[in-house]
């Protein structure tokens, strides 16, 4: 490629980055100012006295442990669900194991808003209260399918020869399942279950529908947006976006020799000198 | 030769054990899935019993369906409108940068596909509350267009109201497309990860330019990431609920914001439930246009 597109190369990615990056770094930015008003939303003189009080807006706090507690119990039974489906599915030769991997995938492919509608109606009809019960029924829900279609990619992936070595050299099926399967699935299971504590962590749309009095805290969020915007809404995000940050600098490194491993990058550049 | 009884046991265990594993999980998708949207067919065709509640009767009544599309016709292209605009320019970014990650991302490839997840690890709430405060009247993108003097000029290409910029659907897009950046770049960037070199390596040795080594070989094997990426962010982007909400006026709400309004506010669940449906049948034909028959197996989904 000639030095022209490598330019325009950097340039576009450069802009991209940028559009990703700017509401963050303004949350960031904003979690250091000191509002005038109940809108933390207009830039007027730099204070550390947010980041003093991180925990200083009790609502907020309520509604981010609610989240936290539900994310944690809704990607458990998901990966936990989830797990087993993946389990029988890669393994066993199943009749009807096409429509059963089309209805795990399905969920997929609805607007949340069709998933909230359909659920709201099912709970309505058989009179079950709206709170914390149909949240984490929902949530697990739509966290499932993407676990199992996670788990289901990572075994498909597997050897089946080690389990049955580890069988032939007489193990029993749980201890070879426990002893040689489970480590290899570890990295696994974590992804998914990391995946689905920040979907259910972030959804607004299905919670909004199944939260009755529970407030989460993107529900709390939605609130405050029409009501007051305390800074803590930014220094709590930040903070987020730290540990967030910290967690995937950790795998990244970790991961680094596997992965460049696992996907066979070139050494040279292909599109480079010849 | 008769099997032993033993022999027999462990055969019919063999058959049981895969669907004693599936069972919970089918539970769950069959229960809190597959009935509640088959759920809505009914409830879609029944009349609201009061106007104070979300009790309904059935009535086999299809005209609900025609009031539905009369009325949300437009606000159902204006979704669809917004979503595809933003997948599009997402996509003209997304691409790029996928490609710049896998080809000239070198050693530090993985530490940037961290970079493009990142973002998504924040709120979108919190996000799109960000972009009001850089949207706003006073915010700084509404300044740095004034001191180039392009307010006249945006104004005249429609993508400004009035010298704003909160309330248009400049500013609800630019949320859709923000939001789902991530979801476009990485499904390219694993399509392209399963590009083996040596193929790029045989087009050169056989004195293809960077040009054809790009259209013939990785354009063709890249475009499972495309469509990966597409069904990904446009089915959630058509769907949303917070952009239109915090960025968008009264005139930009989507199809969501509809159906949220019609079940919580209006009780009009028959209404809302075939909104739903209308919406699922166009998401489910443009997933089915998208995989043109092949299955979701082949997609590389992150």
């Amino acid at each position: 490629m000639n030095r022209i597109g490598n330019v325009l190369l950097a340039a576009s990615s450069a802009l991209t980055f940028a559009l990703l990056y700017a509401p963050v770094a303004v949350t960031v930015l904003f979690s250091f100012n000191a509002p005038r008003g109940r809108f933390n939303l207009l830039w007027q003189g730099f204070t550390l006295a947010n980041w003093r009080h991180p925990l200083g807006d009790p609502a907020l706090t309520e509604a981010f442990l609610t989240s936290l507690a539900l994310a944690l119990a809704a990607a458990l039974l998901a990966v936990l669900l989830g797990g087993l489906m993946a389990l029988s599915l890669a393994r066993a030769r199943l009749r009807g194991r096409r429509v059963i991997g089309l209805l795990v995938a399905l969920p997929l492919t609805n607007p949340e808003i069709v998933l909230a509608t359909a659920l709201l109606n099912l709970f309505v009809g058989i009179d079950l209260p709206r709170g914390p019960l149909t949240l984490l029924l929902s949530h697990s829900l739509f966290c499932l399918s993407y676990a199992a279609l996670t788990l289901k990619a990572r075994l498909a992936g597997f050897d089946p020869s080690l389990e049955q070595a580890a069988q032939d050299l007489g193990a029993p099926p749980l201890e070879a399942f426990a002893r040689v399967t489970l480590p290899l699935l570890a990295p696994g299971l974590l992804a998914a279950g990391l995946l689905s504590f920040s979907l259910s962590f972030d959804d607004f749309v299905i919670s909004s529908f199944m939260a009755g009095e529970t407030v989460t805290l993107p529900l709390y969020l939605a609130g405050a947006f029409q009501r007051e915007i305390s800074p803590q809404v930014q220094v709590l995000t930040t903070l987020v976006l730290l540990v967030s940050a910290a967690l995937l600098l950790l795998a990244t490194l970790s991961g680094m020799p596997t992965l460049r491993k696992a996907v066979d990058l070139p050494r040279r550049d292909p599109f480079g000198r010849p | 030769m008769p099997a032993s009884p033993r022999a027999e046991a462990a055969a019919r265990a063999r058959r049981f054990w895969p669907w004693l594993l599936l069972a919970p999980g089918l539970l769950w998708l069959l229960g809190l899935y597959l009935l509640p949207l088959l759920g809505l067919v009914p409830l879609s065709l029944s009349e609201p019993l009061s106007r104070f509640g979300l009790e309904t009767v059935f009535r086999g009544r299809l005209a609900t369906y025609l009031e539905v599309l009369q009325a949300y016709g437009p606000i159902l292209w204006r979704s669809f409108g917004y979503a595809a605009s933003a997948t599009a320019i997402g996509l003209l970014l997304a691409y790029p940068l996928a490609f710049a990650i896998r080809f000239r991302g070198g050693r530090w490839q993985p530490l940037l596909i961290g970079l493009v997840v990142l973002p998504s690890l924040t709120s979108y709430l919190v996000r799109a509350i960000a972009w009001t405060s850089l949207l706003g009247d006073n915010g700084p993108v509404l300044a740095l267009l004034q001191s180039l003097d392009l307010t006249a000029a945006f104004n005249g290409l429609g993508l400004l109201r009035d010298g704003r910029l909160l309330n248009t659907p400049t500013a609800v897009i630019l949320g859709l497309l923000t939001n789902q950046l991530p979801f476009l770049v990485l499904p390219l960037v694993l399509a392209m990860e399963r590009i083996q070199p040596c193929l790029l390596e045989a087009a050169a040795d056989l004195h293809a330019g960077a040009w054809r080594r790009f259209t013939q070989v990785v354009w063709p094997l890249s475009r499972p990431g495309l469509a990966a990426g597409i069904l990904l962010g446009l089915i959630p982007a058509a769907g949303d609920v917070v952009n239109p909400l915090f960025l968008g006026g009264p005139n930009e709400r989507m199809v969501a914001n509809t159906i949220d309004n019609l079940l919580l506010v209006q009780l009009q669940a028959p209404r809302a439930a075939a909104l739903t449906l209308v919406l699922m049948a166009l998401v489910t034909l443009a997933v089915l246009v998208q995989l043109r028959g092949r299955g979701l197996d082949g997609l590389p989904l992150p």
